[in-house]
């Protein structure tokens, strides 16, 4: 390989570095995300010129043109609150990229098996590994897209489910080794691919709305894996360090949400949340609801109140109102901060992106252990679309299926606003003690339309 | 030509890289950096590239362009979603900071003004 791409590919393997540890502080994220894209230009320009390419190359422009434009144009349009499942499809297509290179690879050495002598054993192990990796990536990130667009029923379960998956991967697997030990030709390269492919789809069959980003996460780290082990293949030090680094962190990123949700990386997988057990506590007090005028008023006059953002918030569009209900309120001299769960959104984060959207500092915005002790010295809390990341059985009941989750001591506060588009439990089905308590209230409607009359009503005072 | 120990040398340090870059990221950047990472392994691109040059065979071809496809498509999707979320990201004192201290500073210059 000559010494330009070898250069090339390590600049950018130091640009991706670089690029990612920027990318961890916000002020110096948007430079990080760009060092990293100067990296990837380098990278894909010097590639004309690698010694290994023998032809094709108006394909490759073409290809590149069209992959490049489609996305291009597609992630342009996306709205922010649709960000969760691009991420999947992007994801997707660079599993099935990885996939791809293994089967072009495979196919090779099937039709040339003198090939295997110059790439050595290990690398064709390792290749059929990524193709494994790869494709499950790619067909459980297509599902994972298709259910967060609302394209697919949310979860699909079916008898012996766990059975019949697990018994795919072993055929899928037993199938990878006999392609690796004996390269057994074409058909049944096709077969393992196939199985690998129907291993995803398995996978993520199951899993539904608040467990998905866990999942996108972990295809993420493992369409990683699947690009370092075709860097394996194709000798590419580029692909070997930007695959390992986004294999670890995209799994220490999936932990961390597992975590943060309470729940371990195999119970997300394999089982799911049982039917609730009946309520073993009676439920002290009573649900009350005010209006939007009272609510208002409560804010109005407080010195210090606490936003508590949830999914609901991004699904009503409501932050935009928000954030004009802020700053009416700062006007008036009251501190007002936000409260973030770190699973609040459809990803952790997801919910700080909304709100930067609608123009809210981040420095406004905390998180849970930033903010959680100062629930208490809060006059008003005001929960909007949010339910389980504030249900204080959490804390106290052992039994609940929430037991043990962190969540925001928001019943601390000395008067809670709840504003929900109508009684009903979260998405865990538990029902929320919060809203019985004595200083709780609820306010009942659609999360824009609540805090327009909210606002209204503020500017009247 | 990377010879096989060495590999592993890269595949550990840069699995060490990845866990210590992530593991001190605020849950803010969760959500772009998941997208950032998913942007960073688009470099799949040169791989398809090569595959796609050292393909002989029509099916070779086909699954290579395909994969091409798909590589252009996770890299530049990527860049474009992350981009478009870190561009969001600002503090009070870039927003309405500058704008309060500009009118601070109006108002200032006004008194001054007025005392002059």
């Amino acid at each position: 390989m000559s010494a330009l791409i070898e250069t090339s590919y390590f600049a950018t393997a130091v640009l991706f570095i670089l690029g990612l540890k920027r990318m961890s502080h916000p002020t110096t994220a948007r430079s990080g995300v760009i060092w990293a894209g100067i990296g990837m230009g380098l990278a894909t320009l010097v590639t004309f010129l690698h010694p290994e390419i023998r032809g094709q190359y108006g394909l490759m422009l073409l290809a590149i043109l069209i992959g490049g434009g489609v996305a291009w144009w597609s992630a342009k349009r996306v709205a922010m609150t649709d960000m969760p499942q691009m991420i999947a499809i992007y994801n997707g297509m660079g599993g099935g990229a990885a996939g791809g290179i293994a089967a072009v690879e495979l196919m090779r050495v099937a039709g040339d098996p003198s090939l295997i002598e110059s790439h050595g054993h290990l690398a064709l192990w390792l290749g059929v590994l990524g193709a494994l990796i790869g494709s499950v990536a790619f067909s459980g990130s297509v599902v994972a897209w298709a259910k967060l667009d609302g394209r697919m029923k949310k979860a699909v379960r079916f008898a012996n489910q766990q059975q019949i998956t697990l018994a795919v991967l072993v055929a899928a697997v037993l199938l990878g080794i006999w392609v690796a030990a004996a390269t057994p030709g074409i058909f049944v390269l096709l077969i393992f691919f196939l199985l690998a492919l129907a291993f995803g789809v398995m996978v993520a069959l199951p899993i539904g709305g608040a467990d998905m980003p866990v999942v996108i996460s972990l295809f993420n780290a493992l369409t990683g894996l699947a690009v370092a082990m075709e860097g394996f293949v194709l000798d590419n030090a580029a692909m070997i360090i930007a695959g390992t680094v986004v294999g670890a962190a995209g799994s220490l990123l999936t932990l961390l949400m597992a975590k943060a949700m309470n729940r371990s990386l195999i119970n997300i997988l394999f089982k799911q949340f049982g039917p609730v057990s009946e309520e073993a506590t009676e439920i002290e007090g009573s649900i009350k609801d005010v209006g939007t005028m009272d609510a208002a008023v409560q804010m109005a006059y407080a010195d210090r109140v606490i936003i508590v953002p949830g999914y609901g918030l991004a699904v009503a569009q409501a932050q935009h109102k928000l954030w004009e209900m802020v700053e009416l309120l700062q006007e008036r001299g009251i501190e007002v901060s936000f409260a973030i769960h770190p699973v609040a959104g459809r990803m952790p984060g997801h919910m700080n992106v909304l709100l930067a959207e609608a123009g809210v500092p981040y420095d406004m915005i905390f998180d849970l252990e930033e903010i959680n002790n100062d629930f208490e010295t809060a006059d008003v809390a005001l929960v909007i679309g949010a339910n389980d990341v504030v249900n204080p059985v959490a804390k106290t009941d052992p039994d609940s299926p929430l037991y043990g989750m962190p969540v925001l001591n928001v019943d601390e506060a000395k008067n809670v606003l709840v504003v929900k588009r109508g009684q009903g439990t979260g998405f865990s089905g538990v029902e929320n003690h919060l809203f019985y308590r004595d200083n709780a209230r609820m306010v009942y409607g659609d999360g824009q339309k609540v805090i327009t009359e909210m606002i209204a009503s503020i500017k009247t005072l | 030509m990377i010879e096989g120990l060495s590999a592993l040398y890269i595949l550990m340090l840069a699995g060490f890289v990845g866990y210590e870059v992530i593991s001190r990221v605020p849950v803010i950047l969760h959500t772009p950096l998941m997208s950032g990472s998913n942007f960073v392994h688009g470099i799949v691109v040169v791989g398809a590239m090569v595959a796609l040059g050292q393909a002989e065979t029509f099916g070779e071809q086909l699954i290579g362009f395909i994969a091409v496809v798909l590589g252009a498509g996770n890299a530049v999707g990527g860049y474009v979603v992350t981009e478009r979320m870190l561009e969001m990201f600002k503090s009070s004192d870039k927003r309405q900071g500058k704008e309060s201290n500009d009118k601070a500073k109006a108002l200032k210059e006004a008194a001054k003004g007025g005392k002059v």
